[in-house]
Parts: structure tokens; sequence; C-alpha cells
């Protein structure tokens, strides 16, 4: 029976986690994330959880040292931000291309320089490509139940593939909110344990991590490629039947108000809430504008895109991260990428918000949509949003 | 009746299990492969490897073969120890909870000088400071031969490696190499050792005594590479010999802190023995010479003092 | 030399390029590489076993008699079990091409 809490957000995705029964725990403090590892260092060391939990002496350690456990056919969890997750650099593409299920919880913040604590999500954009899944909470429910999801996705035998759960920094690490825990018989009975595809053991003596030379690296990343598109139906799947067992609905695009809307706002992460409160305020106003809210960023669900966004006149795009010289940022060019082979091409407005955790409220999203409504001819690349000097 | 000549007829004993097969791609006459092959005879099939990326595993796992014949793991190069850190922790909490069989499988990360003293440094002193049941073993070959024989911090005062070659202004490397087993001492590794593949059952009875500890250990092992130290493969075995002859690498192990030579080489031939027939000291004056000279003998006798004075932690009784 | 057989299509290869078969190096005869060979005057072997445990390949076997033969198949033609034998009783000759 699921029994409601109110506590911080971070501690929530440690209990969740814990749920989950993880066997090997290694991570590095990090602001904003260092509460998720603090509070399952605490649960482990009350006994309230069996696992090891390595204290490792950095990122890079840390996700290296989730690589060698989940090889051996333990269940793993991991926690960063930002430069550890940048330090984790090196690593990140060895685990997918690895098929290492590795669950990662990412407190999203900005990365230096200058050095900057608060929230943004230039952290995960700059492993974009790695081959994780990326899935992106909105509030502190879905933090919970997108960590306990992850792990049934990761370890799913059609996926085998490491998975992240974005949760903003501080605008979701730092607050407390009442949230809906399942007990653990419940997880329980939704995520059996984990029975891996090969492991690292004398009885049955495997390589992991070979060479691979030019004659099939292609096919290798085909086959990476594969797993990471393949995984979109087993996400779904897995979303269908938490919906079963916990009455909460999870897809890869949740559409907000978008019956008849001319302008659709986009975003993913926290300000998603702000969003829809602005979307509230527009329609009240009988402004016909609704909200996008990306649940899934990796794979990215493009049908599930494109159907959501259908008939609109104008998508605001909102990304949280600059791509320097490029023609549009992570989300934008990807929403661009989208409709340009289709028949709709609907005019695309690209707005970088909230660097660096910077503000943003239901004032400003108010009047991007009223700019949106406004556009008639697409506007170049992108822009970043509220800059002093920026007319 | 007394075996003359045991040490000659004891290779008979070793385990007869080639964990580590031919079809390796190593070059002919490779110390390292040679190290690797006696180290897994003493470790045994009940064993992981993890292995950081250099000569050892490139040449070794070329998909779709493997040259490996126990389980085996790379991931990167800075990682051996951190990804090993993950392997001790996952058999351990797997076997704990009944989910693998109830008996010892021992962890081993192994990795070049490059992955253990230069870029896996940190990852190597985490690991030992957590004190994880983990042998870790260093194959030093004094540079970074795979992306070919490029100076790590193991290269030797004086050799020409592709990154501080020997030219008409710098005669190579101008600083010394760094004492990795000293500062796992300083950890507090339990165990700590250097090995040479010259010495095969000195290598594999330290190899044995790690294993069979349940804790941090350390080996570091003299690993010829005749490509890089320009000499002919057939020296392999000569050039190693001679670096423990001439003590420039003595074999010594430290157990919870006391030293002990476990092969006695005094007295000790010149360096000029063995500098001389590396190409990769070829242009060194009889001035660098001298100078290699003096700090061997200087390092030699320091080690001397440890081994008949020293304990690196004292044993107190009374509180 | 046997040839290596890559795998045909990305649907092939193995979850994560990993290897089931352990010790599938063998199939690579890196035998083709030498210059020179070993042979043996077995009169003088002495069968301490000495060149098998310094082969870095691996490759010298006891035979019935007791004496350590190379597997020409992988020796690479170092010439460290001929310079290590110290009853030289082997000798590394060029190979015929």
């Amino acid at each position: 029976m699921s029994t409601r809490e109110g506590m911080e957000i971070a501690f929530a995705a440690a209990e969740a986690a814990a749920l989950c029964r993880p066997e090997v725990i290694a991570a590095y403090p990090i602001t904003p994330n260092t509460h998720i590892p603090e509070h399952l260092s605490d649960i482990v060391a009350d006994g309230r959880l069996d696992a090891e939990f390595i204290c490792v002496e950095s990122e890079h350690s840390a996700l290296s040292a989730c690589c060698g456990a989940s090889a051996t056919g333990a269940r793993v969890f991991t926690a960063t931000s930002s430069q550890g997750l940048l330090f984790m650099g090196e690593v990140m593409p060895i685990v997918s291309a690895m098929r290492l299920p590795v669950v990662m919880a990412l407190g999203n913040r900005a990365v230096s320089a200058p050095i900057n604590i608060w929230n943004d999500h230039s952290d995960i954009m700059s492993q974009r490509d790695t081959g994780w899944i990326s899935l992106f909470a909105a509030n502190g429910q879905e933090v919970i139940d997108m960590i306990i999801q992850a792990f049934k996705i990761a370890e799913h035998p059609h996926v085998m593939l490491p998975v992240n759960v974005n949760l903003d920094g501080f605008q979701l690490t730092h607050v407390v909110e009442p949230m809906l825990f399942p007990d653990q018989d419940e997880v329980d009975r939704f995520l059996p344990p984990y029975t891996p595809f090969a492991t690292l053991h004398p009885d049955k003596v495997v390589s992991m991590g070979t060479l691979g030379m030019p004659d099939i690296f292609n096919e290798a990343m085909q086959a990476k490629d594969a797993a990471v598109i393949g995984s979109l139906p087993v996400i779904e799947a897995v979303w269908q039947e938490w919906e079963r067992h916990f009455g909460r609905a999870y897809e890869p695009v949740y559409a907000y108000r978008t019956e008849d809307a001319e302008v659709l706002l986009v975003t993913m992460g926290s300000l998603s809430e702000t969003a829809e409160a602005a979307i509230d305020a527009l329609r009240d106003r009988r402004v016909p504008a609704g909200l996008l809210k990306l649940r899934l960023w990796r794979p990215f669900p493009r049908e599930a895109f494109t159907a959501a966004a259908k008939g609109a006149r104008v998508l605001a795009v909102m990304d949280r991260a600059v791509s320097f010289g490029g023609v549009a940022g992570p989300v934008g060019a990807e929403v661009r990428a989208c409709f340009y082979p289709g028949p709709a091409h609907p005019l695309i407005v690209n707005k970088i918000i909230g660097l660096g955790g910077r503000d943003v409220t239901v004032e400003n999203f108010i009047a991007i949509v009223e700019e949106a409504r406004a556009t008639t001819v697409q506007p170049e690349g992108y822009q970043l949003y509220g800059v002093r000097g920026l007319s | 009746m007394k075996v003359v000549n045991f040490e000659l007829y004891a290779p008979k004993l070793v385990d007869k299990g080639e964990y580590f097969c031919a079809g390796h791609r190593a070059c002919q006459g490779c110390g390292e492969a040679l190290a690797i092959r006696l180290m897994c005879k003493a470790l045994g099939p009940d064993t992981v490897i993890v292995n950081a990326t250099g000569c050892m595993e490139v040449v070794s796992s070329l998909y779709p073969t493997t040259a490996w014949n126990l389980p085996w793991i790379h991931v990167a190069f800075p990682n051996a120890a951190s990804v090993g850190s993950g392997v001790e922790a996952g058999l351990k909490a797997l076997r704990r909870k009944g989910k693998i069989p109830d008996r010892d499988v021992k962890t081993v990360a192994i990795g070049g000088d490059g992955a253990t003293v230069d870029i896996g440094f940190q990852a190597l002193s985490g690991a030992m400071e957590r004190g994880h049941n983990l042998l870790y073993v260093c194959f030093d070959n004094e540079a970074y031969m795979n992306t070919g024989i490029q100076r790590s911090g193991a290269t030797p005062f004086g050799a020409s490696t592709t990154t501080a070659p020997a030219g008409k202004v710098s005669p190579g490397k101008q600083v010394w190499k760094k004492n990795v087993p000293e500062i796992m001492v300083a950890h507090r590794v339990p165990y700590v050792a250097t090995a040479s593949h010259s010495h095969p059952l000195d290598l594999i009875t330290k190899v044995k005594k790690a294993r069979a500890l349940q804790g941090p250990a350390y080996i570091h092992c003299l690993s010829v590479c005749p490509t890089g130290w320009r000499i002919p493969p057939h020296a392999c075995i000569k050039v190693a010999r001679l670096a423990v002859e001439t003590g420039i690498f003595p074999l010594y192990e430290v157990e919870e802190g006391k030293y002990r030579l476990t092969v006695d080489s005094a007295p000790l031939r010149p360096v000029e023995d063995y500098l001389s027939i590396q190409g990769r000291f070829r242009h060194l004056t009889p001035a660098h010479t001298a100078a290699i000279q003096h700090r061997v003998t200087q390092e030699y006798h320091t080690l001397l003092e440890k081994i008949h004075h020293l304990r690196a932690w004292a044993e107190v009784t009374e509180p | 030399m046997a040839k290596k057989k890559w795998p045909q299509d990305y649907q092939d290869l193995t979850p994560g390029c990993m290897v089931f078969e352990p010790a599938s190096a063998r199939a690579y005869h890196t035998g083709a590489w030498r210059a020179q060979k070993p042979t043996y005057t077995f009169s003088r072997c002495i069968k301490c076993g000495l060149c098998y445990l310094y082969c870095p390949e691996g490759c010298i076997h006891e035979t019935e008699e007791g004496y350590f033969v190379a597997d020409l198949d992988y020796c690479k033609g170092c010439g460290i079990c001929a310079h290590e034998c110290w009853p030289r009783a082997i000798t590394m000759v060029d190979e015929e091409d």
C-alpha cells in the first residue's frame, strides 16, 4: 500500500532507489545531487538496505565501479550532476556499448565555466549521444516513479541499456513535496530480481569490453543504435504496466490542453510545471495555447511527438542548454529535424531559458507564447531568453 | 636425499593450465605477456581479471576472439582499480545474498605502468585506501608502449622515449622513476611486492601470497619490452635478470610493513652491464651512467636499511 | 594461418561485443610471424622445463618422452627459449621461404 509522505525530493529519489534493492551503489558527492548518495548511505548504514556502498574517490571511479559491479550481475545505482557527469564522460558511452543496465539519477546542473551550481540541462545535453536512455522528471512523484521504472527498463532483456533519470538541481532536488511512495512488496511485484545476460564469473567464462576493429565497428554501432531505438516499445510497455500497478500514467510526450492549440510550448523537466500554470492563465484568456512535456529524451519519440504536435501552427521549444555556434538548441534541433521529412512544418521558435538556475516565471512563459503567436515567419536559429544586452 | 638444483626442476611443479593462451598479438619476446601468463598460473581459474587499456588488453581481446581463459573485463584506461572495486563489491554482495556460489573468487586488476603510475593513479590510491579485497598487479615496461613508447612516470632516468627523446640538447628523461611500491606501503597495503618475469617462481609465489590475502595487495612486476627498450627479443629474460642483479629493480616484499628481500643479488653488478645493452640508453655518457649508478646504489642501500631496521608501521603493544 | 572470420551482419554481433569462447584467440596462428624457428638437440635436453616456463606465447609443450617442443602454429621465433636453455639444446635457425 503506497504511503503519502512529504520529504525533500533528493531523499525521495534515494528512497525510491533503495526500494529497488540495488546491490552496489558507487557515488561521489556533488551539489546539488549530494543528498541522494548521502541518504542512500544512511539507508545502508541503518541496515534498511543490504548493499555495498562504495565511497569512490571520483565520479569517473563511480561510474567505473558501477560498470564492474553491473558486469558481475549486481543491480547498481549512482547519482551525479554537471562536472561529475562530465568526469564520468569517458565511461558513459562504454556503459551503453557494453550493455550494462546502470541506473543514474542526474541532478541537472549547469556546466562550468563560470562555475555555477544551479539548474540547467547543459550537463545531460553534453552526454546526449552516449546511447543512454534519458527520462526527464517534472516533479517529485515523477522522480520516484521514473527511478523505479528505470531499473525495469534498463534490465529488460530486449533493452540491456543504462538509464538516466533527470531531475532539476535545487528546483527539484532540494524541494519538499508530498509524494506517494510504493511499499516494498509493490515494488518487488513490479521489479523482479535482475537476471543478467552474462556475468563475470569463472563458472561461465566471458570476455567483456573487447577491441573492435574497423571491420566490425560500424556493425557494433548499428547494433547499439538498434538497441536504443528498439527500447522505445519496451519503455511504453513498462509505463503501461506501471499504470496498471500504480494508477499513474506515463507516456513519452505528455500533452496538456493541446486541443485546438495554435501555439504549443515544448518543455522538459520541472519548468514544465511553471509552463502548465502559464497555459492555464492563457486559456483563461481564451488564448489557444498548450504544452508538450517531453518525458522521454532518448530515444527521441519522433512519432509520438509529431502526432502530439499535430495541428499547431507554432511550436515554442524551450531549451536549457546552448549548442554554441549551432543552428538551434539541442531540443530545438531535434524538433526541427523531426518535422523536416514530413508534411507538417510548424514554425519553430527556439528559446534557451533559465541557464545556471535563473528563474523562469509564469509571466515569462506567457510572454513567450504571445510572441510565438505573433510569429508568422520561421525565425533564424535560437535565442537566449532574458539576457540583458540582447534586444 | 637432497635434490640438487631443485629450482631447475621446479618448473615442472607449476600449474600447467594456460589462462592466457597462444594466439595473442603481443610482439615476439614480450616480457609482459610472459609475466601475465605466469601470474595467471599462480591465480588459477577462480579469478576475475579487470584489465586497463594497454598492450595486453589490445593484443588479447580482438573481437570476436579472446586469448583469455578467465572471466575478463576491460572498460577504459584509468580505471582498472575502480572497475576492480566494483567487481569486488558486486561479487561480495551477490555471494552474501546467495545469488552466486559460495566460494572464493578473486578480483585481480591489472594494468601497465601508464594505467597504474600515471592516468590510473587516483583510482589505484582510492581502491587501496578503501581496502577492497583486490589484488592490483602493475606490469611495468617503463613507458606507454602500446601507443608507441612514450614517457611515463615509471620511465627510468636517462631512458629515451618518444616524448622525452635523446636529442642534441636533451638526453632523454631527466627525472627519476616514481616509486609506486613505496607509495603503496604508505597506503598501509598489507602486502606489497616487486617481481620480475626473469624470476618466475618468485613471481608465482608472490602472486599466490597476495591472492590468499583477504584484502588489498599490490605487486609491481618488471616487464621487459624488447620493442620499446630496443633490445633483441631473445634477450628479454636476460635484461630483466640484469635489472635485478644490478640492484636497479630489487625483488622484495613488504608484509604488514616489514621489508624482506626475496632475491639477494649481492654483490651487485654495475649498472653499466644493464644500460649498455639497451638501445634506449645508447646515448648515455659516462657521467649519466655514474649518476645512475650513484642513485641506484643509494636506493638499494636505503632498501637494505628498511629491511634490516625498519617496520613501515611499528608494532605497538602498549596503548 | 587460420583465417579470422568476422561476424557478417550487425545482428550477428554479441551484445556489447562480448566473447563467449574462452581462448578463442587460438584461431589466429601467430607462427606466420616468425623469421626464425627453434630446432632441438634432444641429447642435450635435461627436461628442466625452463623453456616452457619462459615462453611468452605458452606454446611449448612437454612430449611423451618428457622433452619440450614449441608448437610452430604459434611460435613467433623470439628466441627466448634458445637463449635461456643453458645446456644449449635449442638453436634458432632461419625460416625457409
